[in-house]
């Protein structure tokens, strides 16, 4: 079983159509495809053993920053037992993917889930291919595996001292069958898991080594540029292309349904080509659509009768009706696009000899093969998609595969020349699947002693899985994106419901990191609310909510802790708490912040604390509550994007504002991982982020922050 | 022709005079390290080194860098790494990386210029966006490098 590695076929293939291919195309960090691969085994799916003992192992998993390349390998690696100075990883193969019957499990990336849902046979995998090693040596020893131990891909048979290096078994364990039984370390024994090894992927990215999918460079390769319909559904009416085909570099105008593209010898020259298209477009229906029209249909099914009911505990209508007090506030979000650095991006080339080549950076290579496969009635085993490094992701590059297959539509009417094509910003900016704008109403009941007895909530809100994965949604046309934190909500109360109103309007909605996490936002800013009108201590009166062992209380316990809650903060300096759980993980937050008489705020300070069960590599787990604490940061600061003539009105970095590292606060993490489940860290810190630094706001100046983002408020001290 | 010195290579290039030197870069002299984000001056993502001084490169017409040494990403070190990617590395301070080649060469100018620059100083000098939330490491490393002495000052 000598390696088949399908990068090396497709190489040969691609090799065979033109000799600089290898030349001119660079591959991430650690992939196979060079040296001398024509001897190394493929001991089982995720592995290829090299005879220098070299281990590469096969990520199914996109990276989008998140880590996702080394800490899986980590997996492998840990139960392998190899040595982790010869490990490195490369992208498994979507089309060998499918033709072996979806080998390498699912290959989305998102919902924090990239290690939670595939730690179980990445680690199975590093054990069996382990143990077939094991028997291999022993095989050729002559000897019982038992009487043999394994250090860092080295074996030995204790009895004698033998030893022979994994490189040197790999061929024969391939040949031999896989264990049965296949006993997991104890998380405890981890010396490669668990560690905060350098990431696998940074050497390249320090180099500006073309990883990303927009830096794809192939032989005869042409660049397009695309206008899309401004208004979302709209389509195009007619295009005089006649100024933008004579200007320089310029090879085509492609006109589709609801986008045209020019294709020229550079992107520039094919951008300022589209920017030279006199296009005129049919709007459809929605061309009327502004802010207030959005304000309007929310607020219609905010009010709406008998809506599905997400949860129902008790009967809130007569415990509210008994209730010493009761508080009711209305909550509101705006739509925002996930703006990855790196615009969206897809390279196609329709082969002469019939097979399609699709070079993206995309969450998730089984969507990317279906939309290939759709868009250009290829069946799959024609289609090879390589799956770049993503400049960002966010959820932006998953469900929607609008890139690939605008990708394929304008490459199919070049035929001949692999085209890249990538947005504009303000293409990205303006055809987005944007975190939906909500609106939520809270009604609660505090009891004579200041107890939480009553709590009813309504939501009305675009639901993302109508647009994206209708077959999800629940019941009545629940969303569960669209009610998490509400209809999962770990406070005792002994009286809940919440209602949803999907109203979803023109704007595509879709996953942006956390979904659904406005409502941590709104619940967590309410329950400091609650807490005010029952006077209490906003920890104290969460603490109160939750039973003592469980693990939403863990967390808090760790952050009001650890940022001396409690304790006087420096002069000025006012502390706000929240409290969240979410894509598998537990997580608290305190927030530390100051407004200046003048109302500018500075967030001085982020403790975290974040129960995922395991910890695979703690650097990464820290530079992602970093990420997620800036990516909030800049929601509740400035993002928000406005409809106005049914188009978004936002179109770059000038109008729609990233935060800067000036505006960067020091993040504290605490992991505190309590073991027996795998939680996410990709996007559970969020969560907390916009409620607690609202309501460290509230501490502050006195002021209830109802609806985000800040640039819209006075934060003057009242 | 326009004739372009780029990381110490002498390149002719037959592009319109206003094209922004990024695309001659990217798509001409197959330097792809320098990226787009904006395509306005606002992210970054484009700085390279013109006469050793941060510029960005998706608004600067290739005319105007006629004449002068451009650096990009991939030029910035002749042998192996240079102390600022070293450092990168250390501190593993890229996510996605997409906006850190420009970090990189507004950081390297900065300590060529500053040796030793305060928070402040930073804040001013690294206005590149980043969207992951490398901020905090980015800062440690300029830190870092300062203390070591480890970016070779301009004479100016």
């Amino acid at each position: 079983m000598t390696t088949a590695v399908s990068r090396r076929e497709f190489l040969k293939a691609s090799a065979a159509m033109s000799g600089a291919f290898v030349l001119e195309f660079w591959f991430p960090a650690g992939s196979s495809a060079a040296g001398s691969a024509d001897t190394a085994t493929e001991v089982n799916a995720w592995m290829v053993i090299h005879p220098d003992d070299r281990v590469v192992i096969r990520i199914a998993r996109s990276e989008m920053g998140q880590g996702s390349f080394t800490a899986l390998a980590q997996l492998v690696a840990e139960e392998l037992d190899c040595d982790w100075g010869k490990v490195s990883a490369e992208f498994a193969s979507p089309n060998e993917h499918f033709r072996r019957n979806r080998i390498w499990g699912s290959m989305l990336t998102g919902g924090s889930r990239g290690i939670r849902t595939s730690q179980d046979y990445l680690r199975k995998a590093g054990a069996s291919a382990r143990m077939m090693l094991v028997m291999a040596a022993a095989t050729r020893w002559g000897v019982p595996p038992q009487e043999c131990a394994v250090q860092a891909g080295v074996i030995t048979h204790r009895p004698s001292g033998r030893r022979l290096r994994y490189g040197e078994v790999a061929a024969a364990a391939a040949l031999l069958p896989p264990p049965a039984e296949v006993p997991l370390k104890d998380p405890k024994d981890w010396k490669i898991a668990g560690q905060p090894v350098h990431r696998l992927d940074i050497p390249d990215k320090v180099l500006g080594k073309p990883v990303f999918g927009v830096d794809v460079s192939l032989p005869g390769m042409l660049h397009a540029a695309i206008a899309q319909c401004p208004v979302f559904g709209g389509k195009v009416a007619h295009v005089d292309a006649s100024l933008a085909q004579s200007l320089r570099g310029v090879k085509q105008v492609v006109r589709a349904e609801d986008f045209v593209a020019v294709v020229a010898d550079s992107w520039w020259r094919a951008n300022e080509a589209v920017k030279a298209l006199k296009i005129r477009w049919d709007e459809g229906g929605n061309g009327h659509v502004d802010n207030a029209a959005i304000a309007a249909m929310l607020r219609e099914g905010l009010e709406a009768k008998d809506l599905p009911q997400a949860r129902k505990v008790g009967e809130v209508g007569p415990a509210l009706a008994g209730a010493a007090k009761v508080l009711q506030a209305e909550y509101h979000s705006p739509y925002i696009n996930h703006a990855t650095l790196e615009p969206q991006t897809c390279t196609a080339w329709f082969r002469p000899d019939g097979f399609l080549e699709i070079w993206t950076s995309t969450q998730d290579g089984e969507a990317s093969m279906q939309a290939a496969a759709s868009a250009s009635g290829l069946p799959l085993e024609k289609i090879e998609v390589h799956k770049m490094m993503l400049g960002g992701g966010f959820g932006r590059r998953g469900g929607p595969q609008d890139f690939v297959r605008q990708g394929i539509a304008i490459a199919r009417a070049v035929p001949g020349s692999p085209v890249k094509l990538m947005w504009s910003r303000s293409e990205d900016m303006q055809h987005g699947f944007y975190r939906p704008a909500s609106l939520v109403s809270m009604k609660a009941g505090l009891d004579a002693q200041g107890r939480l007895v009553a709590w009813h909530t309504r939501v009305a809100c675009p639901s993302i899985l109508q647009v994206l994965r209708p077959q999800l949604l629940a019941k009545g046309g629940i969303d569960f994106t669209a009610v998490r934190s509400f209809d999962d909500m770990p406070y005792e109360v002994p009286h809940q419901q919440v209602d949803y109103a999907r109203r979803n309007g023109h704007v595509p909605v879709g996953f942006w990191r956390a979904p659904g996490q406005q409502n941590a936002f709104y619940r967590e800013c309410f329950l400091d609310e609650l807490a005010e009108a029952a006077g209490q201590d906003p920890v104290a009166f969460r603490q109160g909510l939750l039973p003592p062992d469980n693990k939403e209380r863990r967390v808090l316990d760790a952050v009001v802790h650890a940022a001396g809650w409690g304790q006087p903060a420096a002069a000025g300096v006012f502390r706000g708490v929240a409290m969240a759980a979410g894509f598998g993980s537990y997580t608290a937050m305190v927030a530390e912040v100051t407004v200046s008489p003048k109302g500018e705020l500075k967030v001085h300070r982020i403790v975290v604390a974040i129960d995922s069960g395991y910890v695979v590599n703690p650097d990464t787990c820290r530079a992602q509550a970093e990420s997620n604490v800036l990516f909030g940061l800049g929601s509740v600061l400035y993002q928000e994007n406005n409809l106005k003539n049914g188009r978004i009105v936002e179109s770059n970095f000038n109008n729609f504002r990233l935060p800067q590292i000036s505006e960067m606060p020091k993040v504290e993490t605490l992991l505190v991982p309590s073991g027996g489940f795998w939680g996410g860290h990709g996007e559970p810190a969020i969560l907390p982020l916009a409620p607690a630094l609202c309501n460290a706001i509230h501490a502050a100046t006195g002021k209830r922050i109802r609806s985000l983002p800040l640039k819209h408020h006075d934060l003057r001290p009242a | 022709m326009l004739k372009l010195i780029v990381n110490g290579e002498i390149h002719s290039v037959d592009v319109e005079p206003e094209m922004p030197l990024l695309w001659v870069l990217r798509d001409h002299l197959g330097l792809p390290g320098t990226k787009y984000g904006c395509g306005i001056s606002q992210c970054g993502a484009c700085t390279v080194h013109l006469d050793g001084e941060a510029v960005r490169s998706c608004t600067l017409p290739v005319s105007a860098a006629q004449g002068k040494r451009i650096t990009t990403i991939e030029g910035l070190s002749r042998n192996g790494l240079h102390p600022v990617q070293k450092a990168w590395i250390e501190h593993e301070v890229p996510q996605c990386g997409y906006c850190q080649t420009g970090m990189i060469m507004t950081a390297t100018a900065l300590l060529e210029r500053t040796p030793h620059p305060t928070d402040d100083q930073i804040d001013q000098a690294m206005t590149n966006l980043c969207r992951c939330g490398t901020y905090a490491r980015v800062r440690k490393a300029i830190h870092a490098l300062a203390e070591a002495g480890a970016v070779i000052p301009r004479k100016s």
